[in-house]
């Protein structure tokens, strides 16, 4: 598919088509799609008022934005106007933002319109959207397959094209790993290149805000408008989109990504790749990452810990969901919580507690931390010699709705490819290579370094030009 | 047999929270002074802990902390970080308390506090953390009610070590710290809406014993007086306890203004797992000795300073304590003594001798400084009674300008012109009244000369000079 978003504005802006005309025509996309559950809701009387809006500023021949007429979707985990902002949860079923996120309001200061709410794991916990409270979101290309998640929904809207830019949260491959399963585009920015005020807490040290998009010129857009510092985020840092490409002439493929573990089909996929940037005269090596393979172990220590941080405002006193007949305080907190939660919910903030005790603290998140840090510093060493890294994005392509949600841990080890640009704050990119014999994509990772997410995007459009 | 109380020793320690005078809250915009503002009306998506907020930090909630390291004698640390403490409850919106459990950012400090007899109590500062305040939980039988106007203001809590031994020095310690906080600008000090309280923890032990007891912390004390009574409650009590063959449990006990008792609220056991962790939104305050100067410029003059000042004045301790119970006071006395010394011992005075405030009394406004001077002047060129000068110096201090026509509207000037006087005193002596006291004083009965003195002054209706009365009679007689 080609780059979308510029002819969409260039339609809007030169008349021959209308904003409200696109909105009506993705909505419609949309509910045609249903039967994938991608969507928790849509946003269509604000998205058609926006668009007469931006139509009305066409026609009288003022500045509508970079994005002027453009639908998009975002993840429900994201603070929004003109739908309730669930996250997926029963807690927040009826939870009405009184704000929006800066990722938002960047984008509709441009002119994008939101026109619909994406499905999820409930608070982003998962990978595979089956823990939506609002059910499985199905993959693009199999509805007996998933999504893959915790981004699934918009994942699977934006390969269904009922928009050409979705956004998702990526806190250990939530954006990667769907974009894998989908065949779509998916960027994991730097850590801090947007803004993570007005979205939905998970993990702080690791969550980063990105799309999902059907080109990487695309993307690179998107993510243009959204980046940048903001006083919000006190984490956030100058602008990364703006830096310029670096030439890449050395590629490392991380040889703990390339096992048997790995579907055959992946691999195979992954090695054509490689001989094709040989081919154009790429050093391609593969290279060691030891700490990867504690990578799982470090996040589902460190990233626990903050869940259980960061969820325990949902108590029911201020917003949300509250359960009734409650005797006593510590009942309305347990009920509350027991019936606004899901399973995956509750068995990551019990990790998470149970790390964060006293007694267990220094054993398990500070060990966990300074295991981040040798990471870090491999990482470092790679691209002291590397222009770039890769690694399948994925071990498997889309596996089948059921399949993993009995075996926490199975589900676990899916994340292995993705969770160490997150714990890193590194950026990494999902491209589309091709199709297992299902039919199913396959997804190849490319990784940077801090603050290189314009070499990623450049390096996949030198991709998809070369199969042209 | 002696008292069974001097036996033994306590050892106190004392954790301060001091409300900083910050315009918004640590981590929002919102307006810090929510006094008898309307229930959460000063809130922030930041404060109610909306999903997705997080924390802006308060650039001046650093620089006060700073200014405060400075008054508590700290180091500033270079690095400082902020942790987060989890505990449900229903006034603490995020499920944690923002605060600086591993990396403070005021380091090890000490405060010198002065006590009445002119001796002074070291109190070491262990070290000094910020954080943020909680909400406030009404009760209402059935239900409660939940005001968030005051989540998020910036605190910092100063922890000493245990080296008060002394419910004097626990005092001396409180009113010392509460002069420096408010001096150096760190709080507003408003006692009474809570911006300074204080947590007293107490042990007592046989004088030998060479071990510290087990202690017990009053908690949420707001007033000097109350940290020296409930410290004198507290010793008391455990010392009887012991005594009577109790064990003293460590425990968290609530002091009553009204019954004059300390009260069991939580026991050790209770204790709550608060489950630290670094807070991962709030990247580490990093500041290089130049940003540290930088913050600490122009703190203003601490009362040690003034209290050296006013040392070399010659004025009484008490008069001292009294002068610095207000920065306004230490601050004029401190401009008049850049003027006149003189006249800065006589302003000391008066104020000591006549007007009766407390450090937790909100005093405004002071007298001009050249008015002050004026007043003294005249007092040395025998213008004033001293009675008259008092008066005035009080008409000053609550407003009043220009003493010496005030004094002339008053009537208070004392008349010096001797020849208006020599009249006066010839009617006095003439008068056959007189007589008595007159042969009194020839006689040798130099005290009689008080009786026509006191004639003068009736007959001049009190503005007569006395002392030049007197020479006069004298010459005469």
């Amino acid at each position: 598919m080609a780059d979308q978003i510029a002819s969409i504005v260039q339609n809007v802006a030169n008349g021959s088509k209308t904003a409200r005309q696109y909105v009506l025509e993705r909505i419609e996309r949309a509910r045609s799609s249903e039967s994938y559950n991608a969507l928790l809701s849509l946003t269509e009387e604000r998205a058609l008022e926006r668009a007469d809006m931006i139509d009305t500023k066409i026609v009288d021949g003022e500045a509508a934005g970079r994005l002027a007429g453009v639908p998009f979707v975002v993840k429900d985990n994201f603070l929004a106007y003109g739908a309730p902002t669930t996250a997926a949860s029963k807690l927040l079923e009826n939870f009405d933002a009184p704000l929006q996120a800066t990722a938002v309001e960047r984008l509709e200061a441009e002119g994008a319109i939101c026109i619909g709410k994406a499905n999820l794991d409930a608070f982003a916990h998962g990978g595979s959207t089956e823990n939506s409270a609002y059910g499985v979101t199905k993959n693009a290309h199999d509805q007996t397959r998933v999504a893959g998640g915790s981004s699934g929904g918009s994942a699977v809207v934006t390969a269904l094209d009922v928009v050409s830019f979705a956004l998702g949260t990526d806190t250990g491959g939530s954006i990667r790993q769907p974009a894998a399963f989908n065949g779509v585009y998916g960027i994991k920015p730097t850590y801090g290149a947007v803004s993570r005020y007005g979205v939905v807490a998970m993990a702080s040290s690791t969550d980063t805000i990105g799309c999902f998009a059907s080109s990487p010129r695309d993307v690179e857009t998107v993510m243009q408008v959204m980046a940048g510092r903001d006083e919000r985020d006190m984490t956030t840092i100058d602008a990364v989109y703006s830096n310029k490409p670096r030439p890449v002439k050395k590629i490392g493929v991380i040889k703990q990504t390339m096992t048997d573990d790995v579907a055959p089909s992946i691999r195979a996929a992954v090695e054509a790749q490689c001989d094709a940037w040989r081919q154009a005269g790429c050093q391609v090596d593969m290279v060691d990452l030891p700490m990867l393979e504690y990578s799982l172990a470090m996040y589902y220590i460190i990233v626990p810990a903050e869940i259980s941080s960061n969820l325990a405002r949902y108590d029911g006193i201020r917003y949300g969901r509250r359960a009734e007949q409650a005797a006593t305080l510590a009942e309305l907190y347990g009920r509350t919580r027991d019936q606004g939660f899901v399973t995956e919910n509750k068995r990551r903030i019990m990790i998470g507690s149970y790390v964060l005790s006293s007694g267990f603290f220094d054993a398990y998140y500070s060990q966990a931390q300074r295991a981040r840090t040798m990471l870090i510093r491999e990482f470092e060493a790679l691209f002291a010699e590397y222009d770039m890294l890769i690694s399948p994005t994925t071990p498997t392509t889309a596996f089948a709705i059921g399949e993993n949600t009995d075996d926490p841990v199975k589900m676990y080890l899916s994340d292995i490819m993705t969770v160490p640009a997150s714990l890193a704050g590194i950026p990494a990119l999902n491209v589309p290579i091709g199709h297992d014999d299902a039919g199913l994509p396959i997804g190849l990772q490319l990784i940077g370094r801090y603050g290189d997410d314009m070499t990623l995007l450049s390096q996949a459009r030198g991709m998809m030009e070369a199969t042209r | 047999m002696s008292n069974v109380y001097d036996q033994y020793e306590m050892t106190i320690g004392i954790e301060c929270h001091v409300q900083l005078a910050t315009q918004t809250k640590l981590f929002s915009p919102a307006d810090n002074d929510s006094r008898d503002a309307e229930p959460n009306s000063k809130t922030h998506p930041i404060d109610f802990g909306l999903p997705g907020m997080l924390p802006m930090l308060n650039r001046e909630a650093i620089r006060l902390a700073a200014r405060a390291g400075k008054a508590l004698n700290a180091d500033i640390a270079h690095e400082s970080r902020f942790d987060r403490k989890h505990y449900f409850y229903p006034d603490l919106p995020k499920g944690y308390q923002t605060t600086q459990m591993y990396q403070p950012i005021i380091l090890a400090g000490h405060v010198d506090a002065p006590l009445d007899g002119g001796s002074t109590v070291k109190v070491r500062i262990h070290h000094a953390h910020l954080e943020e305040d909680a909400g406030k939980l009404t009760h209402h039988g059935e239900y409660s009610l939940i005001d968030l106007n005051r989540a998020g203001t910036p605190l910092i809590e100063i922890v000493s070590e245990p080296d008060m031994h002394s419910p004097a020095e626990a005092r001396a310690y409180a009113t010392e710290l509460y002069r420096l906080m408010t001096y150096a600008g760190v709080t507003h000090g408003d006692l009474y809406h809570g911006n300074m309280r204080f947590d007293v923890n107490l042990s007592v032990a046989k004088k030998d014993a060479g071990e510290l007891g087990t202690r017990c912390e009053v908690k949420n004390l707001n007033s000097f007086r109350s940290v020296e009574k409930a410290a004198e409650y507290e010793f008391m009590r455990q010392v009887d306890a012991i005594e009577a063959g109790e064990t003293i449990v460590q425990e968290t006990r609530g002091w009553s203004d009204d019954t004059g008792k300390t009260t069991t609220q939580r026991s050790k056991e209770d204790a709550q797992d608060y489950r630290y962790m670094p807070d991962p939104d709030i990247p580490p305050v990093v500041l290089s000795d130049e940003d540290i100067n930088e913050l600490q410029i122009g703190l203003p003059k601490l009362p040690h300073e003034y209290r050296s000042e006013l040392r070399e004045l010659g004025v009484d301790t008490s008069v001292v304590n009294t002068v610095l119970a207000q920065q306004l006071y230490a601050e004029l006395v401190s401009h008049v003594q850049e003027r006149e010394a003189a006249a800065a011992k006589r302003v000391a005075n008066w104020i000591a001798s006549k007007l009766d405030v407390r450090d937790e009394d909100d005093v405004r406004s002071v007298a001009d400084v050249n008015d002050l001077l004026e007043l003294s002047a005249m007092v040395d060129a025998s213008e004033l009674s001293s009675n008259a000068a008092s008066e005035l110096f009080n008409d000053l201090m609550a407003g009043a300008a220009e003493p010496r026509r005030l004094a002339e509207q008053k009537n208070l000037l004392q008349v010096s012109d001797e020849s208006a006087i020599a009249a006066i005193v010839d009617a006095v002596l003439a008068d056959p009244a007189s007589s008595k006291a007159i042969e009194d004083i020839r006689s040798g009965n130099e005290k009689a000369i008080g009786y026509l003195v006191g004639q003068v002054m009736k007959q001049s209706e009190g503005q007569a000079n006395p002392g030049m009365a007197q020479t006069l009679i004298r010459e005469r007689l």
